[in-house]
Parts: structure tokens; C-alpha cells; sequence
């Protein structure tokens, strides 16, 4: 379909005997903000892995804008315009946030011009805020900050797919609202696919939840039509008691 | 001027000062030893640069040092003397070997990588034994000219113009390594040692850049073995052996590896030392180099330009500067003791 | 066809001392997380045993070779105790401290008996050749046959058979289950040190006057046995059996038929087995690659 961005057939992932997916359909449209939420041991950074090319599948297609990518690795991925945060930022620690953004942009010494990159960069880093920390070394930055690092990396190379791995992950509650108020500013032809706990950020940035429960898909609607779903709250919170 | 900038004058100003000074304070002798021991030193900057900027640490290095040196040495045998040609096509030798050697060994990290770059050094070791035929097996390749720096120029024989040529050849190898460090490439390598994961996730060829470093340091191990026949005129398998891959990487240790003054400061150091323990304690030189060693690993995590920085905080505010910049590859991060792995 | 036929049985003889070796060096790496760049000196120490302490007799060899076991469990302990403080901060710190321990039992070694190499005395008995269907062989590398199969035979009942075994085994197959399995990491690996480093000291007794006692002695049984290690998989036993055997052949055959090409062969296969073996690493989630380097 001439419109979806991103789709997902039958994709199942084995760890030895462990099956983390199991047969997951998956259709992103052009812009759309997507949640992934399910219980622990869902699948859900599996799921991740797979659409970036960390892990490979054993079953199933990945296809991204048309185009078949399931064999291909992360960096050939990346290029072809996705991009990816981990559940634990991953940033360069000896290199400064601006320098951590520029490698984010990818090019090495050619153009466009260094002058440019950098104001890329910097621009970058301002959208989030963080624009008074590029001189700083990503190591020396605190949870908060580099969470938001990292998703300047992420769409400094102007992504077409976004891939949110756990983003509210231990962030104080005094981190949360600039984490919010950044997740509702992104650009809007980003097709994002975020993988969230924290139900705040899920209600606020999403405009189709999936539930995985055992590597399968349970249910795909909107927040609130899931938050009543009655297949989810079993897995959720176990079956209702039956009346007498 | 910033702390990092500090601690690289720091270590660089008297390296400096003292390898400029030379001819009129040294004797024939120690110039003559001074000069040959620049070879080591390049040798040093090519480990520091794998180890500490790409995080790959290395027992290797040896290799194509050693291609280096014998291509040299045959060269000048076969009519060339002239001394930029035999560096141009020694370094060039050398990074032809490290590519192919590269292929297979850069997929590996940290101390796999370590293991393997190992038995390539000793393989490399063996081969310059066993090939009687081009490199005159144990007695090595003798009979070789000396060099000349220009075309029609004099006979690089004595002390003085031996030493000059070497610091001349090692000040511009030293160099560009410099600033190939500090350019936007550097920044990508740093990026791969410290987080290869987010290096593939933005795109990049992780595998290729790697390659490209290991080559490069290749071709400057490979100078400084052009360097090393260039002033002494022989070359044998116990020049290129076991013993000096730990020398050297015990140099890197001590002088903070991805610290390329670090490097070549403490590769004059051990050298001196060695020599003077084997002076002093005849044939207690590998126990000596064993015993600091362990103490290194023990004491010095980071080296001492790892150290230095830490020295640094307790200077005064003006003189210590503002926030460390960027994109001088000293931070050490992953020197011998930061305990993160590499992979 | 006949006249290859001794290089291949001396080729079998080396390969499977040096698989007595390598195995201590790969389970050390594998169960132990540490690569133990010493495990040659070890080997050293029962070489040197041998040479010192063999006098013809009978007698002679068993003390020999059991000093030389001895002294590889000693000094595999000892190592354990000198890796602890380091164990925080990681796999390379330890790997070096290791080779500066390689450096000074080597130098140790040199200065106690000389920079010459060695040969023990091996009873008369088997220093003569043995006939086996119609054919002369060397009787003293059937011994050693004999004598590493039988170990290698009882070394695999253990990993296979008993509880201890199934720990390391488990261990050296999945390195991040050093830190759960309710062992002690510290005595685990002072364990795999100690045993490996029996092991050695054992194949360098027994080995002695197949390779020699020299100064060159231990780096050479540590180059082939990493060898060994990276062809086999890091962590594998029967790998690093299999790979001993090819080792070994290499360096007898291989040597009578091409010289020199020898070491090239050997380097040939490690960066064969480096091409197959570790494609670019595939990142597990969170975005913390494997801590043993590379993905096996």
C-alpha cells in the first residue's frame, strides 16, 4: 500500500527455545504514532530489535516503505531512514552532546559543509532544549539529559521511522513533562512506533495502541477503547472473579 | 587554555623541548640510540592509537612494523636508497598487510581482539624466521646501504644526520596522526570505541571505519620500522619479536593509551629503562618488563596522562580553564581500567 | 603414503597435548570470563620439570610429571588470587595482568635454568620405536597418545557426568551466567585456573621431550593453544578438541610438506574460523553489546 510506511508480516524471533515473537502483524501508515505496551517479557524490545536489524528474524517480512528489509543489518537500516532510541541511552560518553549529534547526522567530512552540520546540530539540540549542554561531555550528563540527547541523535537524521524504546524509563517525575512536552513536538511526517510502560505518555503521544502479551499481538485500537478492553485487563491484572 | 589542553602541553612541551635539544646534549651514542628508539616510538603511536582511540587494544602492532622494516631493508639492497621512496612504499607495504590481516581481525573486540592480534604478532615473529629467503631467517638481512634524504644527497651515516632524519620523519608521521585524531574522522572512531551500538543505529559502517584505523596504524607502525632500519642498518627477527610488543603496549599503558605523547614519552622511558636495567642487571631486562607491567596494570588505570587530569582539578579555577572540549581523544575512557568492556 | 605416516601420528600426539592445554585455556575463558595469557608458563613450569627432574627412570618421569602438575595448579591458584582486586574493572585489565605474569615466570624460568633449551630423560623403554601392525613408530609419542586420551577420556566424564560439570559447561556456553548460578565467581575461577593450570604444568611434563623446555617454550604452547581456542569457539571443549587435532597436524605434516608455509596455514585458519565466526555484533536489548568481544 502506497501509504504505509511501515509494515510487518508474520514476524517471529527465537532466542534457542525461547520464542519472544510469535507471528506479529504489524501496519504503520505515514505519521502515525503508534504504542506498544504488554507486560514484561512481551516482546516488546524484541520487537525493536527486529525492526531496526539487531536481531534477525526466523520467520516473517519487514517492510519499510515498500521496500524489503528484513535481512538488512542496523546501519543499512538506519540509512534508509530509521532511527532508534534504547531503553538505555546510547551516546558516545567521551564526546560532547554536539558532537554526539553530529555523528548522529552521519555524513563524515563531506558536505554539506561542517558550518552547516553544526548549526543542524545545534538547532537540533535547541528543539529539545538542550541546547546549553552541547559543549558538555554525553558522560558527564544526567539521566534526564541524556535521554533527550539521544533523541536529538535520533532525529537530527531526519527519520522517517522513529523507534522509542522505553523513552520515560527512569525519569523523575520532575523530568516527565519536558520528556512529554518534547514527544508531542516531533515532526509530524515521523512515523513513530513507541514502546512505553509509563500510560501517560502512552495516552498523550499515541494514536493507535498495540498490546503484545507472549510475542502476540492481542489487540490493536485507540488508548481509550484499549484502556476497556477486556482481553487486556485479563492479562494485565488477571481474570475477573466470577460472581457466585 | 582548557585541562585537556594543559595536560597535552604538559606531556608534549618537554618531549619536545628535550627530542629538539638533542644533538647538543646528547653524545654520538645516545643520539644514535635516540634516534633508533624514534622508530619505537612510532611504532608506540600506532598501538596508542588502536588501543586508546579505537579501542582495540593490541599485541600486533609488531607486524607490520616488522613488514616495515624488512621491506626497507630489501629495498635499499635492491638500489633504492632514497629515503622518503622507502618510507612512502614501507608504509605503504604495511598498510597493504594490515588490510588483508583487517578483514578477519577486525570483527573481533576487546580482549578477543587482543588474543588474536597476539598470535598475529607471533605468527609474523615466525614468518620473519622461517623465510630464509627474503629475510635471511635468524641472522636477518644484512649488507643494507644507507639512505639518503634528497635525491644527490650525502650518506645519512652519522649520528647527527640520522638523528635528524628521524625526528624529521616522526615529527610529520606524529603529526598527521594528530590530526587525523582531531578531525571529524577521530570523532567517528571515538564513537565507535565508546557506544558501537549507537555508531550502527545512526548508520554507520562501524566495521569499515574500524578497518580504516587498524590500516592506518598499519602504515605508521610500518614507518617506524623504515625508521628503525634507516638508522641501524640491520634488521633481525629480535627486533621485531615478542618482547617488544610488550614493551610497547606496556608504554601505551603507562603513557595513557589514545595519548599519542603518552606513547612516545613513555616509549623513550622504557626503552632507557630496559637498557639500563640490561646494563645494570645483565639479563634481567623481561623480568624487569614483566614486574612493571603488573604494576601498571595495578596502579596506573588510565596511565599517566589519564592521571594527569585528575591532577589537574586541584589547580587554581583560572588556570585550569573551562569545560573539557571535545575531540581530543585523550579522555582515556576506555583505557586499560575503565572496567567498560568494548565489544 | 608410508612415509607420512609417522609425521601424522606425531601430528595426533601433539594435537592432543595441546588439546590437554587448550582446554584449560578456553574453560578459563569461558567459564572464568578471563583470557589467561600465563597459560603457556604454565606448560613452561612442567617442561622445565620434566628436564630437571627425569633421570631415565621410571620414577624420575612420575615425579616429573607429577611436579609439573603441581606447580601449574599452584600457579593457576596463585593467578586467581592476583586477578581478584581486578575483577571490577573488567576483562582487559585482567588479560594484561595476566601477560605481565607470562613475562615474569618466563624471565623466572630463564634465569633459574639457563637461556639453552632442555631435553629430559625419558626411560630407555620408551625412547625406542614400537611395532604396530608391521610398522615402526615412535614408541615414546604413543605413549603420550595413550596417556592424553586417557585424560582427555576422563577430563570429558567430568564435564559431562558430573554436577561440577554441568555448572562450568553451562558457564563457559552463556558468559553472563558467571554472575548468577549461586557459585561463587571468585572460587569458580580460581577452580578453572587451578585445574587448567594442572593440566598444563601436566602436558608440559609429559610433552617435554616432544617440544623441549627452552625460553621460547611457553610463548610457542601459547600461540598454538589460542590458536586452538579461536578455531575451536571460544568456551568449547570438543571445539578446541577438533581444532587441536588440525593444530597438530599442521605443525608435523604440515611442516615436512610445506616448510614454509607453516605458520601461514595456521594463520590462514584462524582468520578463516574470524570470518566465519563473528559477523558484525547484533545487539541485544538496551544497547549493551556482549562483554566477551565480538559475537561468537
Amino acid at each position: 500500500m502506497a501509504c504505509e510506511l511501515l509494515s510487518v508480516t508474520g514476524l517471529t524471533c527465537r532466542f534457542g527455545r525461547l520464542v519472544a515473537l510469535d507471528g506479529v502483524d504489524l501496519a504503520l501508515p505515514e505519521g502515525e504514532r503508534r504504542a506498544v505496551i504488554g507486560p514484561n517479557g512481551a516482546g516488546k524490545t524484541t520487537l525493536v530489535n527486529a525492526l531496526t536489524g539487531a536481531v534477525r528474524p526466523v520467520r516473517g517480512r519487514v517492510r519499510l516503505a515498500g521496500r524489503d528489509v528484513t535481512t538488512a543489518g542496523p546501519a543499512r537500516r538506519a540509512r534508509a531512514g530509521v532511527a532508534r532510541t534504547f531503553q538505555t541511552p546510547a551516546l558516545a560518553d567521551s564526546l560532547t552532546a554536539l558532537d554526539n549529534v553530529l555523528l548522529g547526522l552521519r555524513r563524515g567530512s563531506g558536505s554539506p559543509g561542517r558550518r552547516e552540520r553544526v548549526l543542524r546540530a545545534l538547532r537540533g539540540l535547541d528543539e529539545l532544549g538542550i541546547g546549553g549542554l552541547a559543549g558538555v561531555p554525553a558522560g558527564q550528563l544526567g539521566h534526564g539529559q541524556r535521554r533527550l540527547l539521544e533523541i536529538a541523535v535520533a532525529l537530527v537524521a531526519r527519520p522517517r521511522l522513529l523507534l522509542l524504546d522505553e523513552p520515560a524509563a527512569g525519569l523523575t517525575d520532575a523530568d516527565l513533562p519536558q520528556l512529554l512536552a518534547v514527544l508531542g513536538r516531533l515532526p509530524e511526517p515521523v512515523t513513530v512506533l513507541l514502546v512505553e510502560h509509563h500510560l501517560d505518555v502512552v495516552t498523550a503521544v499515541a494514536d493507535t495502541v498495540t498490546v503484545l502479551h507472549q510475542g502476540r499481538v492481542l489487540a490493536t485500537d485507540k488508548p481509550t477503547m484499549i484502556a476497556t478492553h477486556p482481553a487486556v485487563a485479563e492479562v494485565y491484572l488477571g481474570k475477573p472473579e466470577r460472581p457466585c | 587554555m582548557t585541562g585537556r589542553r594543559l595536560v597535552a602541553a604538559g606531556m608534549a612541551g618537554p618531549v619536545a623541548v628535550v627530542l629538539l635539544a638533542a644533538p647538543w646534549l646528547f653524545d654520538g651514542y645516545l643520539l644514535y640510540t635516540t634516534a633508533r628508539v624514534l622508530g619505537i616510538g612510532l611504532l608506540a603511536v600506532s598501538v596508542a592509537v588502536l588501543t586508546g582511540t579505537a579501542g582495540l587494544p593490541t599485541l600486533g602492532q609488531v607486524a607490520p612494523y616488522a613488514v616495515g622494516a624488512y621491506a626497507t631493508g630489501l629495498l635499499a639492497r635492491a638500489g633504492l636508497t632514497l629515503g622518503p621512496a622507502q618510507l612512502l612504499l614501507a608504509g605503504l607495504a604495511a598498510a597493504g598487510f594490515s588490510v588483508l590481516v583487517g578483514l578477519a581481525v577486525v570483527r573481533t573486540r576487546g580482549v578477543v581482539f587482543l588474543m588474536v592480534t597476539l598470535a598475529v604478532g607471533e605468527l609474523a615473529a615466525e614468518a620473519a624466521e622461517q623465510w630464509q629467503g627474503v629475510t635471511g631467517g635468524t641472522d636477518g638481512l644484512t649488507g643494507i646501504p644507507a639512505a639518503v634524504a634528497w635525491p644527490g644527497g650525502p650518506a645519512l651515516v652519522g649520528d647527527r644526520e640520522l638523528y635528524w632524519y628521524a625526528l624529521a620523519v616522526s615529527a610529520v608521521a606524529v603529526g598527521a596522526v594528530a590530526l587525523v585524531l582531531r578531525s571529524p574522522a577521530g570523532a567517528l572512531v571515538r564513537g565507535c570505541r565508546d557506544n558501537e551500538a549507537r555508531m550502527r543505529a545512526s548508520g554507520h559502517r562501524v566495521t569499515g571505519y574500524l578497518l580504516a584505523t587498524y590500516t592506518g596504524a598499519g602504515a605508521v607502525a610500518g614507518i617506524g620500522g623504515a625508521l628503525l632500519v634507516t638508522t641501524q642498518r640491520y634488521v633481525s627477527p629480535a627486533d621485531v619479536g615478542f618482547q617488544l610488543a610488550a614493551l610497547v603496549l606496556l608504554a601505551v599503558i603507562i603513557g595513557g593509551a589514545g595519548s599519542i605523547w603518552g606513547a612516545l614519552a613513555a616509549a623513550g622511558l622504557v626503552v632507557a629503562v630496559r637498557d639500563w636495567a640490561a646494563a645494570g642487571v645483565p639479563g634481567h631486562g623481561p623480568l624487569l618488563l614483566g614486574l612493571l607491567f603488573m604494576v601498571a596494570v595495578f596502579l596506573l588505570p588510565r596511565g599517566v596522562a589519564g592521571a594527569l587530569p585528575e591532577l589537574v582539578r586541584w589547580l587554581p579555577a583560572p588556570v585550569r580553564g573551562g569545560p573539557a572540549r571535545a575531540g581530543d581523544g585523550r579522555a582515556g575512557a576506555v583505557a586499560v581500567g575503565a572496567g567498560r568492556e568494548v565489544s | 603414503m608410508d612415509s607420512y605416516l609417522i609425521p601424522v601420528v606425531n601430528g595426533v600426539a601433539y594435537g592432543l597435548l595441546l588439546f590437554v592445554v587448550a582446554a584449560g585455556l578456553t574453560l578459563a575463558f569461558g567459564a572464568g570470563g578471563v583470557l589467561n595469557l600465563a597459560h603457556g608458563s604454565f606448560y613452561a613450569l612442567g617442561a622445565y620439570a620434566a628436564a630437571v627432574l627425569t633421570d631415565g627412570s621410571w620414577a624420575g618421569l612420575a615425579l616429573a610429571i607429577a611436579t609439573g602438575a603441581v606447580a601449574g595448579a599452584a600457579a593457576g591458584g596463585l593467578l586467581s588470587v592476583g586477578l581478584a582486586p581486578l575483577a571490577r574493572r573488567g576483562h582487559l585489565p585482567q588479560a594484561l595482568l595476566t601477560f605481565g605474569v607470562a613475562l615474569v615466570l618466563g624471565a623466572l624460568l630463564v634465569l633459574a635454568f639457563g637461556p639453552d633449551d632442555l631435553r629430559p630423560a625419558i626411560p630407555s623403554i620408551l625412547d625406542q620405536s614400537v611395532s604396530v601392525a608391521g610398522r615402526a613408530f615412535p614408541g615414546y609419542r604413543l605413549a603420550v597418545i595413550g596417556v592424553a586420551a586417557a585424560l582427555a577420556a576422563a577430563g570429558w566424564l567430568v564435564l559431562t557426568r558430573t554436577r561440577t560439570g554441568a555448572r562450568i559447561r553451562a558457564m563457559a556456553a552463556d558468559p553472563q551466567m558467571l554472575a548468577c548460578c549461586g557459585s561463587n565467581p571468585r572460587l569458580v575461577l580460581a577452580g578453572v585456573l587451578a585445574a587448567g593450570g594442572g593440566l598444563a604444568g601436566f602436558a608440559g611434563a609429559v610433552g617435554a621431550p616432544i617440544l623441549g623446555a627452552g625460553p621460547r617454550t611457553g610463548d610457542l604452547v601459547l600461540l598454538l593453544s589460542l590458536i586452538v581456542v579461536v578455531l575451536g569457539g571460544l568456551g568449547s571443549v570438543p571445539g578446541a578438541f577438533l581444532a587441536a587435532i588440525a593444530v597438530g597436524q599442521v605443525r608435523s605434516v604440515g611442516v615436512v610438506l610445506v616448510p614454509e608455509l607453516a605458520p601461514y596455514l595456521l594463520f590462514a585458519a584462524m582468520a578463516l574460523a574470524l570470518l566465519v565466526r563473528y559477523r558484525p555484533v547484533r545487539v541485544p536489548a538496551g544497547g549493551s553489546p556482549p562483554a566477551a568481544g565480538g559475537a561468537p
